[in-house]
């Protein structure tokens, strides 16, 4: 175990320069939320996720969708270096005629599940796939992340509302909580709490862990795993900005890309 | 007259198709009776999954049992469907041309008495400016059976409007359609009335009555309003220089959009749109609100006789300036 985790947390290291990279080229992008979920995406693509890079639509992968699709560089960041396509394609984020798009779109990249960006839509889409996958007896998982201004939208609740009504256990949605969204602290946008309770008058179990700890991350999600009858909710505490200490828990790092200077600047301590 | 509703229709031919394709899958909104997918679920109730009252979710969830290898029947009411939830149809649906049909019953104001808030009248125009889509309207019963075997074919997304009241039978069981191809019922030399849904079987009455006046109009049935059978629109302005076009819906987006942008590009002809009048819908008998709305056989025969009297004012108008710049 010690050593699986020294070797996501390099993974993240290089995932969180990657993105760094990719956003300060795109000279525009999302920052802080993708930096939030770095240790969230590496667990599942590189420990729990049973996927083949080389065979994308495999029919027995399990499935990822990045709900809170403004994340779009940590996806991209961890699909390219799973081997989706050339991690060369970073440099094109954003850019005319490329594959990688401001938003994730499925049609575009490979290893992209469904199209994602405006927000509150991809639980929904997660349900229809899991209920696919249980139609046809497949083993097959189905993981989604939604933000935590994202749970603001109605239709969150109308699919976690359906995921409990069809006893979706084939799912398991985890909440990157990092408190933040781009108007400033989801508790003074729009109230949230108490979300655990929420989750749970909805039906759901819920786990709460830190968001950036690999042990707590792997062991929530083989936890959710064993819970059948009902969908489960991982609630993970995490800091937006993470990794990089002048981002850290700023609002205004939401939607922005780092300047040159910056990007020097964050490189010297994460390398 | 034998009448066809075109949402009964869709019931069984719902078991038909999901018997023939274990893939199929249908979800409504809580409206199951109404829109007669609860005859599917009769039969298949594995596969078919009501998502109660959340129009949102339902679309959503539809692009994702697609996104997964299913083909997905998903619906609920007109304005619902296409009202309640058009980002998720454009976001999850159409940007990457997922495979999901939306068949919508209770299309426009044939709604009748539930009123203005459950009449149908912009669907048409919000499902036909999402690119990938097709959109398809059919004028009876045996044209929607064939018309649902073709989406079910088809791969991509399908927007398909049916009606609560059972519309007057115009073909026959097992009539051929082909998505994107317009029936040219006849091609008069007077004018043409391009219509679709229950607008059809009334051009078709119009169109006898104003042959007894000696008035040739011909009658096109363009089911598939995207994509526009533009062949037949062009041909038709050629031949008879005024079109006439006839919908439930509202003239803003609609059948008669369509076809006016078609005209204005390729054949520029008089054209006179029969629809709502950018108004809201009001309760009422639906008989009644087809009055009310001027959506009747007689107000077709007053469209066509005002088309055919603009292109002859042009005409003359033409000749005079003709005779005037030669006299000068």
């Amino acid at each position: 175990m010690e050593e699986k985790i020294k070797h996501l947390e390099n993974r993240a290291k290089e995932i969180r320069i990657d993105i760094l990279k990719m956003l300060t080229k795109a000279g525009s992008g999302h920052t802080g939320g993708s930096l939030s979920a770095v240790e969230i995406l590496t667990a599942l693509y590189f420990s729990k996720m049973r996927h083949d890079p080389k065979n994308p639509k495999w029919e027995d992968r399990d499935r990822f969708i990045l709900s809170k699709g403004h994340s779009a560089p940590v996806l991209y960041a961890i699909l390219g270096k799973c081997g989706y396509f050339n991690t060369k394609e970073f440099l094109n984020l954003r850019k005319l005629g490329c594959i990688l798009q401001g938003h994730p779109e499925c049609a575009r990249t490979p290893g992209v599940e469904v199209n994602s960006g405006s927000l509150g839509q991809g639980l929904s889409q997660g349900n229809g796939i899991a209920l696919a996958l249980r139609l046809d007896n497949k083993k097959a998982r189905v993981y989604v992340l939604l933000g935590c201004g994202e749970v603001q939208e109605g239709q969150i609740w109308e699919a976690a509302m359906t995921s409990a009504h069809y006893n979706i256990d084939n799912l398991c949605a985890i909440m990157d909580y990092n408190a933040l969204q781009i108007d400033g602290y989801v508790k003074d946008i729009m109230a949230i709490e108490p979300i655990k309770d929420k989750w749970k008058a909805f039906g759901w179990y819920v786990i709460e862990i830190d968001g950036h700890n690999f042990k707590e991350i792997l062991t929530a999600l083989d936890q959710a795993e064993k819970i059948k009858g009902k969908p489960t909710i991982i609630i993970a505490k995490t800091i937006k900005g993470k990794g990089v200490s002048f981002m850290e828990d700023k609002v205004g790092y939401h939607g922005v890309a780092p300047t040159e200077a910056e990007l020097e600047k964050a490189l010297k301590e994460l390398e | 007259m034998e009448k066809l509703g075109t949402r009964d229709v869709y019931g069984q031919t719902l078991i038909k198709l999901g018997a023939e394709n274990k893939d199929i899958v249908v979800l409504d909104a809580d409206l199951s009776s109404s829109t007669r997918t609860a005859k599917f679920r009769e039969k298949f109730p594995d596969r078919f999954f009501n998502m109660g009252v959340a129009e949102q979710d339902l679309m959503a969830t539809a692009a994702g049992l697609a996104a997964a290898g299913k083909i997905p029947f998903a619906s609920t009411f007109a304005i619902f469907a296409t009202g309640r939830a058009w980002e998720q149809i454009r976001q999850t649906i159409c940007l990457s041309s997922f495979n999901v049909k939306i068949v919508a019953s209770h299309g426009g104001i044939t709604v009748g008495e539930d009123g203005a808030t459950h009449h149908s009248t912009e669907d048409i125009g919000l499902m036909r400016i999402i690119p990938n889509m097709t959109v398809i309207v059919p004028a009876d019963g045996y044209e929607a059976i064939s018309a649902l075997e073709a989406a079910a074919k088809y791969y991509g997304p399908v927007y398909m409007r049916l009606s609560r009241e059972k519309f007057p039978v115009i073909y026959k069981e097992g009539i051929d359609f082909q998505i994107g191809k317009a029936k040219i019922h006849s091609q008069g030399t007077d004018a043409t009335i391009i219509a679709c849904g229950i607008m059809v079987s009334l051009a078709l009455n119009a169109q006898k009555s104003l042959k007894q006046e000696g008035i040739h109009a011909g009658v096109i049935n363009m089911s598939t309003i995207k994509p526009l059978d533009t062949k037949s629109i062009k041909n038709a302005a050629e031949t008879t220089k005024a079109i006439v076009t006839a919908e439930e819906h509202s003239i803003i987006g609609g059948l008669g959009s369509a076809v006016a942008e078609c005209l204005g590009e390729e054949e520029p002809v008089y054209i006179e749109r029969m629809g709502i009048k950018d108004k809201f819908g009001v309760s009422g008998k639906s008989d009644e609100l087809m009055k009310e709305y001027n959506l009747t056989q007689e107000d077709i025969i007053r469209a066509v006789k005002n088309v055919i009297a603009k292109k002859e004012s042009h005409i003359n108008h033409i000749n005079r300036k003709k005779v005037f710049i030669k006299s000068y």
